[in-house]
């Protein structure tokens, strides 16, 4: 075979190679020890002198273009094996994902944290303290001596040895300042407990309460942060927002803050007993006797305290229509705050 | 407290409409629960006289009414009412009118006979009162005229929620005088005049607690007429303030009671024996109350008494034997004040409230005692006739209080707002206090009615109060600007909580009372602790273990259709009632299938270890060890007590089989539950270095006693390896074909590491070698070929 015919007999069977190591097996036939190629050179001694360097300048000629052509024919098979494989290797990418979903947090704490990251905002730190409590903390220290009717809507659950459950947060407040002199700016979310049971009322639920005491901390401070508060929670700038004067013996003046119904926006619906107005928090000036009680100079050392319903606020604020929900802890109704 | 409001507006009228007074009383701290109309919205409907009644040709049950409706000729009517008869005054709805309900008077013939309007029931109208039959009215209604304006039925029924130091306002007079006070407006007086005294006839009373009843009123009034009838206006304003009529003389108690706020209390006199005894109550005393009710006394329970013995329990209720009745020609009536620490909590004590209890125990003018007898008196004598006694007024009353030193600073400051002093004295006048003084520094006398304003914060909130809340300005929150300390490395139970749902547990909060029973089941540290007053016995201890709160969870949600469960939560748990015998705890549960169900994972049960990796990831950042032990409510071989930093703080194992079955579970849900407080304690982190040369690997097996326990092994051979093992770690168990039975075989793999040179093979093999040594002579371990 001449040069050009062995280039034509390799492109042909180039051609025909169908993977890399048929390919290969084909370029031994004329690049291996014995190809065709490498017989060409070995036969470049039989040729006189003068006609070699232009005879071996043909053979490389020719090498070469065999080495391109096969190049090209190994792209190409590889190029065509990719295709395969990726073909093979194809997903249903709509297939769910192999491992578990991520749970969610009881709307209860859900609600405490929103409270406490609004308060944090402005430099609130949060405080803690026992649920099981001494008349002392609960009432005496808050201003409701013994046989006050204060106590009468406090439905108390009672243990041995004169204890109680603590019917509010409030008394955190005391064990708090107790241990700190002004100025104080804390909330206290946690749970607590009243002796009823009905649609409306569960024997245990959520308070969070706050506390602000400075030198000048004033009624128009309290009324300022709250309705900052309400507008930030329920994220409604134009909230309306009302005090009303009120009673609770820890506090003078006392205040009950109602907003703006969020569910019919004031027009009136069941939630708001068609009034328009939804009851969501109970605050005021924290009243000297109490700092008489936790030895805070009450001349000079002026605030406020709040206590609002957790419960409230999250059925307000996921429109959940019936507080025992919140303890079945039933899976179906627990999923649906992820 | 409820009342009509035009008995309201016959004392005090300001020009505002019912809504806006209804706004006043709740925007001034007295809540308007309720504002309903007395009736209805109908019209057309006019007080009639049936004429004449028949039996109707065609019906049994009918009558064919003549009704004189003041009309030139009389209607027909078909009637069913059972009380139509002739000469009955009734109400008439003629034809056009429209009653509740949409209901359209037409004319119509009701079987047969033409019908020209409808004589209606109480329950036609709306209004309250009996549904039997068709209204009865008096005799003296006037036909023809609207009965709207008859029976008053333009009025509105307000409720007030009133505030526990409100006392002053239980009453007519005091919400009266809130509103006139409040709107600026004239009150009228009320005629607390004394009555002529017509007779000598009188009674002893002796004060033995005077500090209890401080001041006690008398009179005796004989030759009541004992067909004497409550005035209807009177039965009307009782009716609209929930009363209802009983006796002449006990509507007259009861209507004081709501006009003055005083209550009262009428004895027969013929039924006394010897003078009344203030004094209490004495061991193993009863008393038969007018409810019926028998009660033994308490040595605080201050008592009305005569010669025989309890007649009544003071401020609260009087007893049956000397109440009036309609035989009585003679009363002793009774206005004393009472203390309200006398009174407060008596009530509740013997499963009573009463309005005379709720008054006392909030508080009543002390002054007004001697003016609720005259204005009773009063009443009585023109009711029932008769004649009135001198009054008998015993006991040292209550002393004046001083007055309460106040400065008008101190509301600008506690406020936050500007309030000249000539407003705040307007204010005070307003509340019928009286101001010395012009300076800083004012003296402010309170009169008897306001006996909640003892203090000069009280004074401050009356004004903030009149003044308007509303009218307070809003200030922006505002404070130093000083950073909060963050302690890096600290964590908060919600960082926890959080961590817990990313590994996908739900979270759940369950009562902190349970049953004894659960409770026992659970609990590892201290004796339950029971609540004196639980609402169920399911919710009559408090827990001592948050499990039994798991278990509960997981039995509800199977009932309810689902299958895998991984729940969690954390609160508090109650060791013992001091309060540092409550800490917060963490715990959780895992039950089914250790994955949601899929198709890219064959399913198994969830099972310990499972669970245990939560546990780490959740102690991550302290040194935690598994120690096996055993709790009351676990499986004794599947149980672990959870050291934290070397300090036993929780457990976690598979729920006992017996505990399995006593709650009908399938199989057993695997629970963990810890100690909160170390876990939100933590450090920042600390570089150590990155060795700068390669680590070799080498992986040895054993094979050990099935029953050594792992952490031994590891503990005994990191205590003695050499220093060049960086780490040795367990990577595989195996039990089975090829290991003896009661053997195990466990691979560890080896890293060693030098921190200045490339390790020599005789380096490794000779601390390989080392270790072998250490499983051998310690744990009896070979070395697996």
């Amino acid at each position: 075979m001449n040069l050009d015919e062995i280039l034509k007999d390799a492109e042909a069977a180039f051609a025909t190679a169908s993977s890399l190591p048929i390919l290969d097996q084909v370029k031994a036939r004329y690049l291996g020890k014995n190809g065709a190629i490498t017989e060409q050179m070995k036969s470049l001694g039989a040729l006189p002198v003068e006609e070699r360097k232009a005879a071996g300048a043909r053979i490389n000629q020719a090498k070469d273009k065999l080495e391109t052509l096969l190049r090209a024919r190994r792209d190409g098979i590889q190029a065509a094996e990719l295709e395969r494989q990726l073909a093979a290797e194809v997903l249903d990418v709509t297939l769910p994902g192999r491992g578990d979903a991520v749970a969610s947090l009881h709307p209860v704490t859900r609600t405490m944290a929103r409270i406490e990251a609004l308060f944090s905002s402005i430099g609130f730190t949060v405080a803690d303290g026992p649920e099981i409590e001494t008349d002392f903390y609960n009432f005496t220290a808050l201003n409701i001596p013994e046989n006050h009717p204060a106590r009468a809507m406090h439905d108390t659950f009672y243990l041995d040895g004169g204890k109680l459950l603590r019917t509010h947060t409030s008394p955190v407040q005391v064990h708090y300042m107790q241990n700190q002199q002004p100025p104080l700016r804390i909330i206290a979310p946690g749970r607590v407990y009243r002796c009823d049971s009905d649609v409306t009322h569960t024997p245990m639920f959520h308070q969070v309460e706050g506390l602000w005491v400075d030198e000048s901390v004033t009624f128009a401070d309290l009324k300022g942060i709250l309705a900052d508060f309400m507008a930030r929670f329920f994220e409604r700038g134009d909230l309306a927002v009302r005090f009303r004067p009120s009673f609770f013996p820890f506090t003078e003046p006392s205040a009950e803050m109602d907003i703006g119904c969020v569910i019919c926006n004031g027009a009136g619906c069941r939630v708001c007993s068609h009034t328009g107005w939804l009851e969501v928090l109970g605050c005021g000036m924290v009243h000297p006797n109490v700092f008489g009680h936790v030895g805070i100079d009450a001349e000079r050392y002026q605030g406020f305290a709040f206590g609002l319903g957790v419960e409230r606020l999250a059925m307000l604020r996921y429109g959940v229509d019936d507080l025992r929900l919140f303890f079945e802890n039933d899976l179906r109704f627990l999923k649906q705050f992820a | 407290m409820q009342f009509s409001e035009a008995w309201l507006r016959s004392l005090v009228n300001p020009a505002l409409n019912t809504q806006e007074l209804g706004h006043l009383l709740t925007m001034a701290g007295l809540e308007v629960e309720a504002l309903t109309p007395v009736a209805p919205a109908f019209d057309l409907v006019v007080v009639a006289e049936i004429l004449s009644a028949e039996k109707h040709p065609d019906a049994d049950r009918l009558q064919v009414c003549q009704v004189n409706v003041g009309a030139s000729q009389p209607l027909t009517i078909v009637c069913g009412a059972a009380n139509a008869r002739a000469g009955l005054k009734t109400a008439c709805a003629l034809v056009g009118a429209v009653l509740p309900g949409d209901f359209a008077i037409k004319q119509a013939k009701v079987r047969g006979v033409a019908s020209y309007g409808m004589l209606c029931s109480t329950k036609e109208l709306g209004v309250s009162g009996d549904a039997a039959g068709i209204l009865e009215l008096s005799g003296d209604a006037p036909v023809g005229q609207s009965l709207r304006r008859w029976l008053s039925l333009d009025d509105q029924l307000l409720t007030l929620k009133l505030t526990p130091n409100r006392g002053d306002c239980l009453s007519l007079q005091g919400i009266a005088r809130e509103v006139a006070a409040l709107a600026d407006a004239p009150l009228m007086s009320i005629d607390c005049a004394p009555v002529a005294v017509t007779s000598d006839a009188t009674h002893p009373v002796a004060i033995e607690e005077e500090t209890a009843c401080p001041r006690y009123c008398g009179r005796v009034i004989h030759g009541l007429d004992a067909n004497a009838a409550t005035p209807n206006w009177m039965i009307e304003r009782l009716e609209r303030s929930g009363l209802r009529a009983i006796h002449p003389v006990v509507d007259v108690s009861n209507y004081v009671l709501l006009e003055l706020g005083q209550p009262m209390h009428a004895f027969d006199l013929a039924r006394l024996q010897g003078g009344i005894r203030v004094r209490m109550g004495r061991a193993g005393e009863t008393l038969a109350l007018l409810n019926e009710q028998h009660i033994t006394l308490a040595g605080d329970a201050l008592t009305i008494a005569d010669d025989s013995g309890a007649l009544a329990l003071a401020g609260i209720m009087g007893g049956v034997a000397t109440a009036v009745s309609p035989a009585t020609s003679a009363i002793f009536l009774e206005a004393a004040h009472f203390h309200p620490d006398a009174i407060a909590g008596r009530a509740r004590r013997y499963g009573l409230s009463t309005d005379s209890s709720h008054r006392f125990e909030r508080g009543v003018d002390p002054e007004l005692p001697r003016r609720a007898l005259e204005r009773a008196s009063r009443l009585i004598l023109d009711i029932c006739g008769g004649a009135g006694g001198p009054v008998v007024e015993v006991g040292p009353g209550v002393p004046a209080r001083a007055p309460i030193t106040f400065r008008p600073a101190r509301v600008r400051r506690l406020l936050g707002f500007d309030l000249a002093d000539t407003v705040i004295r307007t204010l005070l006048l307003r509340l019928d206090l009286k101001v010395v003084g012009e300076a800083e520094v004012w003296q402010v006398s309170v009169p008897s009615h306001r006996f909640d304003l003892n203090a000069e914060v009280d004074l401050i909130e009356e004004i903030a109060r009149v003044h308007g809340y509303d009218a307070i300005p809003v200030a922006a929150p505002r404070g130093q600007a000083r950073m909060l300390p963050v302690g890096e490395g600290k964590r908060t139970p919600h960082d926890l909580k959080k961590l817990m749902v990313a590994r996908g547990y739900q979270e759940i909060i369950t009562y902190s009372f349970l049953s004894e029973e659960l409770d026992r089941d659970f609990r590892t540290t201290g004796g339950a602790l029971p609540l004196l007053n639980p609402i169920a016995s399911q919710m009559g201890v408090m827990r001592g273990s948050l499990m039994g709160g798991l278990i509960q969870t997981l039995k509800h949600n199977l009932n309810h259709g689902q299958e895998r469960l991984r729940l969690f939560e954390i609160g508090r748990v109650f060791l013992a009632a001091d309060a540092d015998a409550q800490p917060l705890h963490a715990a959780g549960l895992v039950f089914g299938a250790a994955h949601a169900e899929q198709w890219g994972e064959p399913t198994r049960p969830v099972d310990f270890f499972d669970l245990k990796a939560d546990v780490e990831a959740l102690v991550q950042a302290h040194t935690v060890a598994f120690l096996p032990a055993t709790h009351p409510a676990l499986h004794p071989g599947q149980c672990a007590r959870v050291h934290l930093d070397g300090v036993a703080a929780g457990w976690i194992g598979a729920l006992h089989p017996r505990l399995v079955q006593s709650h009908g579970l399938c199989r057993a849900p695997i629970l963990f539950e810890i100690d909160l407080t170390p876990l939100l304690a933590g450090q920042a982190p600390r570089y150590l270095g990155v060795p700068r040369l390669p680590s070799v690997r080498r992986d040895i097996a054993v094979v050990v006693d099935a029953r050594e326990p792992l952490a031994a092994m590891l503990e005994g051979v990191r205590a003695a390896m050499p220093a060049l093992v960086s780490e040795f770690a367990l990577f595989d168990v195996y039990q089975g074909q090829g290991v003896d039975q009661g053997k195990k075989s466990l691979a560890f793999k080896m890293l060693l590491q030098h921190t200045e040179k490339t390790l020599t093979e005789p380096e490794i093999e000779s601390a390989v070698q080392n270790v072998v040594g250490i499983l051998s002579d310690q744990f009896n371990a070979n070395l697996r070929r």
